[in-house]
C-alpha cells in the first residue's frame, strides 16, 4: 500500500486518511451528500454505531450482499432512525451500567435525509430529543425525496421544481417555505444545533466533532447538493454549496441551548440569482419570481440575525 | 421457597420480565396493557429492576427502540395492544426478518372502528404472518411462565426470532389469579444470559438491514421461513426445560378430556377456562365431549393439532375475530390444516366475544348444542355468531 | 494474494444467507468497479500541483489516493468522472478528458 500517512493537514487541522465507508458505493456521479457523509465520518472516527434511515445514503451503501460500511451500522425503516438510535443508546448505557460490557464511550449517531427527518421522521426525532438521549443526529438535506425520484419534502425550498410539486402553468413548483429544522431542534432546548455544508469542510468536520463530544442530543443540518435532483453539472457540488452560504439562503450557524452564533456573516450577501441560475430545478423562474425569492432570503436572514442578536452565544 | 400469591396477569408478566433481568423496556401506554409498563416503571424507579425504561412517544418508536437495543445485545421487552400493535405493524415485520429476539406481550384488544378498548383477537390475527413465535395464555400463571419461556426460546442462538405472548385484554390482563412464583435461582438456571452473536460493535463492524434487490430477496425470505419453522424444536425444548425446573409442562396443543370424545370444542386464550367448566359439566352428565386449546399459534403446530383431533368426528371452533369476507381466522386455518387428512372431521365455525363481549358457560353450552344441530341439519351460514343481537340468516362461504 | 471476487446476489442460495441478512464482512462493496460509470476522466499536471490536498478531500468516492511524495493519483477503478477535483483545484492542475470509446 502506498498510502502511508494517517493524517493529512489542512492548515493546523489534521484530517484522517481513513475511510469509514468504502468506494464502490452507488452514489450518483458528483454527489454532494456522499461527500458530506465522507467528511462527517472522518470527524466521527470508528468508535461509533450508526443508525441510518431509508434513503440515498442507505441504498447507496448497503446493497445486499455487500456493504460499503466499515463501522457498525443498522438500517431498520424510514421514519424511526431517532427511535432506533434511542434503543441503541439505551442498550449500550444499561449494559455498561450492569457490568455486562465495559464502558467504551461508543458514540451513537443517527443519519437520515431531509424527508426522513423533517417529514416522516419528525415524531421520533422530537421524542428522542425530549428523552435526552446521548446521540448525534445528522440530517443530510438534499431538499427532496431524492432516492425515490426527486419528490418534494418539507425541506424543498420555495420555487424549486420537484416531481410532486412541479413547476407548471399554474404553479411555481414548491409553494411553501422550507421547514426550519434547526429552529425546531433548538426549540427542544438541546445542547447543540448547527448547520453545515461540505463546501466548508473544516467547519463541517469541527461541528460534527463538537456534536459528537456533547453529552446529550445534538443536531446538525447538512446541506447536501444533489446533481441529479437539483439538476446541475456533476462537478459543481462545492461551488453550489459555497453560493448557498454566500447568498444567505443556507447560512452557517450554531445554537447552544437556544443561544445563537453566526459562523459567517458577510457584509454583503451575493445575489440569490447566482445560486439559482446554476440549477435546473429553478430554471422556470421568471425575474419577478427570482426577486420574490431574494426578498424571502433577505427576510429569513434578517430574522436569523435578530435571533442571534437577541440570544447570542 | 417458591411462593403462591394472587397476582393480576399484567403484574405477573411484569414480574417475569423482572426476574428475567430484562435490560431495556421501550413501551407506550395503551389500554388494556397499561398495568404492564406501569409496574415495570415502578420497579425501575424503586431499584427493584436494573433496566433502561425508555418512555417512547409511540408504539412505532417502541418497537424501533427495541430493535436498536436488541441489536447491541440487550435483553428487550415491550407490551402493547390493539391499535398500538397496528401502529407498529411494519416494525413487527422488521423485528423478525432482522432476527432480533424481542419479547412482547400483547393484551389482545379489538381494532377500531368503532374504537374499543376491550378484548378480542383481531389485533393478534392481523399479525399472523409476521414470523413471530406466538403463544396464547389461559391464566395468570401462564402469563408469568410463558413470558419467561419466551426469552429462553427467542434468544436461543438456534432461533433468534421475536416472541409474542398473547393475553386476553381485560378478561385476563386485569384478572387476579393464584400464581406460583419461582425462586430467582431457578429462573437463573432456566434462563441463560443473552448473548447476541451479531451485536453492533466497533471492534467487529457489521451491517444490519441492507436492502435486498430482486435477485436475493427470495433467498432471504425462504431462509427466514425455514429457520422460523425450525424454531419449533427449541419451542418444545424450552417447554421441556421449563417443566424440568419449574414442574409445569406446556404443550403446543392442550387436550382436555378428549378420551373417547367424538365432538371437540376448540378455543384459544383465557375463554378456554370458561369452556372447560362446560366440558366438565357435560362429562359429568355422561356426554363424550372434549376440548382442545391452541397454546402455540405460530409456527402453527400441524403435527400436534392433527394428533389431538385424530379421533374426532366434529370440531366446533370458536373464533374471537372476523376475518372480513372470509370468516373465522382460526377456523380457516384449521380447515386448511385438515384438508389432506384421510378422515376429515366436520368443522363448524362460531364467532363471538368481540370487542369485550363476554362468553359465559351458557354461551359455550349454546355453541356446543347449536354446533351439533348444524352437523345434523346443515346451515345457510358459513359461521354462526354467539351472543349478537339480531337474526342473521345467511352468510355464504 | 488471492484475488477476491465481488459477491453478487445470484451467487447466493438460501443456505448462504446469513441470519437476518446481516453482512459480517465490512467494506465488501470495495470490489465494485464504479469506474465503469465514467464518461470522462481526470488528468493531473504534476507541474502545476501544489499539494493542497483539496482534490483528495473533495472526492465523493475517495478515489484520489495520496502518494508518499505528497502528490495524488486517481484510482480509476472507482473514479466516476464527476469533475469535482478539476473544479476545486486552485491551480487548475486537473483537467477532465473524454473517455475513449472502447
Amino acid at each position: 500500500m502506498r498510502m502511508l500517512k494517517e493524517f493529512i493537514k489542512f492548515g493546523k487541522n489534521p484530517v484522517t486518511t481513513e475511510e469509514f465507508f468504502t468506494a464502490g458505493h452507488s452514489f450518483c456521479i458528483g454527489c454532494g451528500e456522499a461527500l458530506a457523509l465522507r467528511l462527517a465520518c472522518k470527524a466521527l472516527g470508528s468508535n461509533v454505531i450508526i443508525a441510518n434511515a431509508t434513503g440515498c445514503i442507505e441504498i447507496c451503501t448497503s446493497p445486499l450482499p455487500v456493504t460499503s460500511w466499515r463501522v457498525p451500522w443498522i438500517h431498520t425503516l424510514f421514519e424511526n432512525t431517532a427511535a432506533t438510535i434511542s434503543g441503541v443508546e439505551a442498550g449500550l448505557k444499561i449494559l455498561t451500567k450492569k457490568g455486562k460490557m465495559p464502558d467504551r464511550h461508543i458514540k451513537c449517531v443517527a443519519v437520515a435525509g431531509d424527508g426522513g427527518t423533517a417529514d416522516i421522521g419528525i415524531q421520533a426525532l422530537s421524542g428522542a430529543f425530549e428523552r435526552n438521549h446521548d446521540f448525534l443526529y445528522l440530517c443530510f438535506d438534499n431538499e427532496a425525496y431524492m432516492n425515490t425520484g426527486i419528490q418534494r419534502s418539507s425541506a424543498t425550498p420555495y420555487g424549486a421544481s420537484t416531481t410532486t410539486a412541479p413547476a407548471g402553468k399554474f404553479s411555481i413548483g414548491q409553494v411553501t417555505r422550507k421547514k426550519n429544522m434547526a429552529a425546531i431542534a433548538a426549540a427542544h432546548d438541546i445542547p447543540y444545533v448547527a448547520t453545515a455544508c461540505p463546501s466548508y469542510h473544516l467547519d463541517l468536520m469541527e461541528k460534527v466533532r463538537k456534536g459528537a463530544e456533547i453529552k446529550g442530543p445534538a443536531y446538525i443540518h447538512i446541506l447536501s447538493p444533489c446533481p441529479t435532483g437539483w439538476r446541475y453539472r456533476s462537478d459543481l457540488a462545492i461551488t453550489i454549496g459555497q453560493l448557498a452560504v454566500q447568498t444567505g439562503i443556507f447560512p452557517l450557524y450554531e445554537i447552544e441551548y437556544g443561544r445563537y452564533r453566526l459562523n459567517a456573516d458577510p457584509p454583503k450577501l451575493k445575489p440569490i440569482e447566482e445560486y439559482l441560475k446554476l440549477q435546473g430545478r429553478y430554471r422556470h423562474l421568471t425575474d419577478k419570481q427570482v426577486q420574490r425569492i431574494q426578498e424571502m432570503v433577505n427576510e429569513d436572514y434578517v430574522k436569523l440575525k435578530e435571533k442571534a442578536a437577541a440570544s447570542p452565544l | 421457597m417458591s411462593k403462591r400469591i394472587g397476582l393480576e396477569a399484567s403484574f405477573a408478566t411484569a414480574e417475569a420480565a423482572r426476574m428475567a433481568d430484562v435490560d431495556v423496556i421501550a413501551a407506550y401506554p395503551i389500554t388494556p396493557q397499561t398495568h404492564i409498563p406501569e409496574r415495570l416503571a415502578e420497579m425501575v424507579a424503586d431499584g427493584e429492576l436494573n433496566a433502561a425504561y425508555v418512555p417512547v412517544e409511540s408504539e412505532h418508536s417502541a418497537m424501533s427502540a427495541c430493535l436498536g437495543a436488541a441489536a447491541v445485545g440487550a435483553r428487550t421487552f415491550t407490551a402493547t395492544a390493539g391499535q398500538g400493535l397496528e401502529l407498529m405493524h411494519e416494525v413487527v415485520y422488521a423485528a423478525s426478518s432482522m432476527r432480533y429476539p424481542v419479547v412482547m406481550t400483547v393484551c389482545n384488544r379489538a381494532l377500531s372502528a368503532p374504537l374499543s378498548v376491550w378484548g378480542d383477537h383481531s389485533d393478534a390475527m392481523a399479525v399472523r404472518d409476521t414470523a413471530w413465535i406466538q403463544v396464547f395464555c389461559q391464566n395468570s400463571q401462564e402469563a408469568f411462565d410463558l413470558t419467561l419461556w419466551a426469552f429462553r426460546v427467542g434468544e436461543d442462538p438456534k432461533v433468534l426470532f421475536p416472541v409474542m405472548v398473547h393475553l386476553d385484554g381485560f378478561h385476563l390482563s386485569h384478572v387476579t389469579e393464584p400464581v406460583i412464583l419461582p425462586e430467582q435461582e431457578e429462573v437463573d438456571r432456566f434462563l441463560p444470559r443473552f448473548h447476541y452473536p451479531f451485536a453492533l460493535d466497533p471492534n467487529r463492524p457489521m451491517t444490519h438491514g441492507g436492502f435486498g434487490p430482486p435477485d436475493i430477496y427470495s433467498e432471504a425470505k425462504i431462509a427466514q421461513e425455514l429457520a422460523f419453522r425450525q424454531s419449533k424444536e427449541v419451542v418444545l425444548q424450552g417447554w421441556k426445560e421449563f417443566g424440568d425446573i419449574f414442574g409445569r409442562y406446556y404443550r403446543p396443543v392442550e387436550s382436555y378430556r378428549i378420551e373417547g370424545a367424538k365432538t371437540l370444542l376448540m378455543t384459544m386464550g383465557s375463554f378456554t377456562e370458561t369452556a372447560k367448566i362446560v366440558i366438565d359439566d357435560r362429562r359429568d352428565k355422561g356426554e363424550a365431549i372434549g376440548l382442545i386449546s391452541l397454546r402455540l399459534w405460530r409456527p402453527f403446530p400441524f403435527e400436534e393439532f392433527r394428533q389431538a383431533v385424530k379421533d374426532a368426528k366434529i370440531i366446533i371452533i370458536f373464533d374471537r375475530c372476523i376475518s372480513s369476507g372470509m370468516g373465522g381466522p382460526v377456523f380457516s386455518e384449521v380447515r386448511s390444516a385438515l384438508y389432506n387428512e384421510e378422515a376429515r372431521p366436520k368443522v363448524i365455525s362460531f364467532i363471538g366475544g368481540l370487542g369485550g363481549r363476554n362468553m359465559s358457560e351458557k354461551d359455550f353450552d349454546y355453541v356446543i348444542n347449536r354446533g351439533k344441530e348444524i352437523v345434523e341439519k346443515g346451515s345457510e351460514k358459513m359461521f354462526e355468531t354467539v351472543g349478537i343481537r339480531g337474526k342473521v340468516t345467511s352468510i355464504r362461504g | 494474494m488471492t484475488q477476491k471476487r465481488l459477491k453478487i446476489g445470484t451467487d447466493f442460495t438460501w443456505r448462504d444467507m446469513e441470519v437476518g441478512n446481516i453482512i459480517t464482512e465490512a467494506g465488501s462493496a470495495a470490489l465494485r468497479r464504479t469506474g465503469d460509470w465514467r464518461s470522462q476522466r481526470p488528468i493531473t499536471d504534476k507541474e502545476k500541483c501544489n499539494k493542497c490536498n483539496l482534490c483528495w478531500l473533495y472526492c465523493p468516492d475517495a478515489a484520489i489516493k495520496p502518494l508518499e511524495d505528497g502528490y495524488y493519483e486517481t484510482d480509476l477503478f472507482y473514479c466516476k468522472g464527476c469533475g469535482i477535483c478539476a473544479k476545486v483545484c486552485p491551480k487548475g492542475a486537473i483537467t477532465m478528458i473524454e473517455e475513449e470509446e472502447q
